[in-house]
């Protein structure tokens, strides 16, 4: 049963870094293209983890070995430390493009390089 | 925990011994973590506890000015503690689920209408505003591009901006989020 939750947890996690890598292809330019990779690739590994996390509670629970729970653990702050890291990362990506000249194109409206008048 | 950008560093807030202390607790919790299901004491070993009192001692006299700079213990409050993680479960999750369907609507059909908004936090410290910045940018369709210190305002890059958000020359953060109020949560948690 709890196996079955797991594989459902991978199928969709794997649909989600899937579509994130076709939207990279698709995409414009730099701006949408980070949507695609830094975002639904996390949400998609979120679910793999999840199911990681549901496949180690099982186990936990019918065999009763600590190392199980160590896995689930482990698995619960490394999601913690990639939701942290690649939303900081991400950003970073977003400045330091905008920085260098990079402008969103195509743009409905661009804020930003109003203020900074160039 | 969190920094006020108007408190001057190492003056206001609580004594030293306080900040070490909230350092050196926070330091061991972690070290719980990593080491659950080491042992029979409850859950960790005997060896494993005392190592990790003395790591975590060093640990506080070494980063507590860094960890505590703004002097402000307020997040030691166990209510926000416990507010976190349901914040991040709850409101953060179903956002962001929301928002990576709708994102991958656009990868298959192609549809977007990219654009960055100057955004109105209305966050008075410096940790809120990381929250903020951090849920904005873990939402799809959403990425914080660039921030103004003085004015606490975010520059956000939107995939789709809708027609009401492209006249206005200041949104305000609640219009990015559909579904909870998230600014309100995180004022809730962090100030």
């Amino acid at each position: 049963m709890i196996g079955t939750a797991a594989m459902i947890c991978l199928g969709i996690g794997l649909l989600f870094n899937i579509l994130g890598v076709i939207g990279i292809l698709r995409f414009p330019d730099v701006y949408t293209r980070l949507h695609a990779e830094t975002k639904m690739t996390t949400f998609g590994t979120i679910f793999l983890s999840l199911g990681v996390i549901l496949y180690a509670g099982g186990m936990l629970i019918q065999t009763d070995d600590t190392q199980y729970l160590t896995l689930a653990i482990h698995t619960t702050i490394a999601v913690i430390a990639l939701a942290f890291t690649n939303a900081t990362g991400s950003h970073a990506i977003a400045r330091a493009a905008h920085k260098s000249g990079q402008r969103p194109d195509p743009s409905v409206v661009d804020r930003l390089a109003e203020v900074k008048g160039k | 925990m969190g920094s006020d950008g108007a408190l001057p560093l190492h003056e206001g807030g609580c004594l030293p011994v306080i900040r070490f202390l909230a350092t050196a607790i926070a330091a061991f919790v972690a070290y719980l973590f990593l080491t659950a299901g080491s042992g029979t004491i409850i859950l960790w070993s005997e060896s494993e506890l005392i190592i990790g009192c003395i790591l975590s001692v060093i640990v506080g006299i070494a980063s507590y000015r860094t960890f505590c700079r703004s002097g402000s213990v307020r997040m030691a409050n166990p209510l926000r503690l416990i507010l976190l993680p349901i914040y991040a479960i709850i409101p953060l999750f179903i956002e962001m689920a929301r928002a990576n369907i709708d994102v991958a609507i656009r990868v298959i059909t192609g549809n977007v209408k990219p654009g960055i908004v100057r955004v109105d936090t209305g966050m008075k410290t410096e940790l809120g505003m990381l929250i903020l910045a951090n849920s904005i940018t873990l939402t799809p369709g959403t990425l914080s591009v660039d921030v103004d210190d003085t004015t606490r305002e975010l520059y956000v890059h939107l995939i789709n901006v809708p027609d009401e958000l492209r006249e206005k020359k200041v949104v305000d953060a609640r219009e990015l989020f559909s579904i909870f109020n998230i600014p309100g949560w995180i004022r809730r948690i962090a100030e």
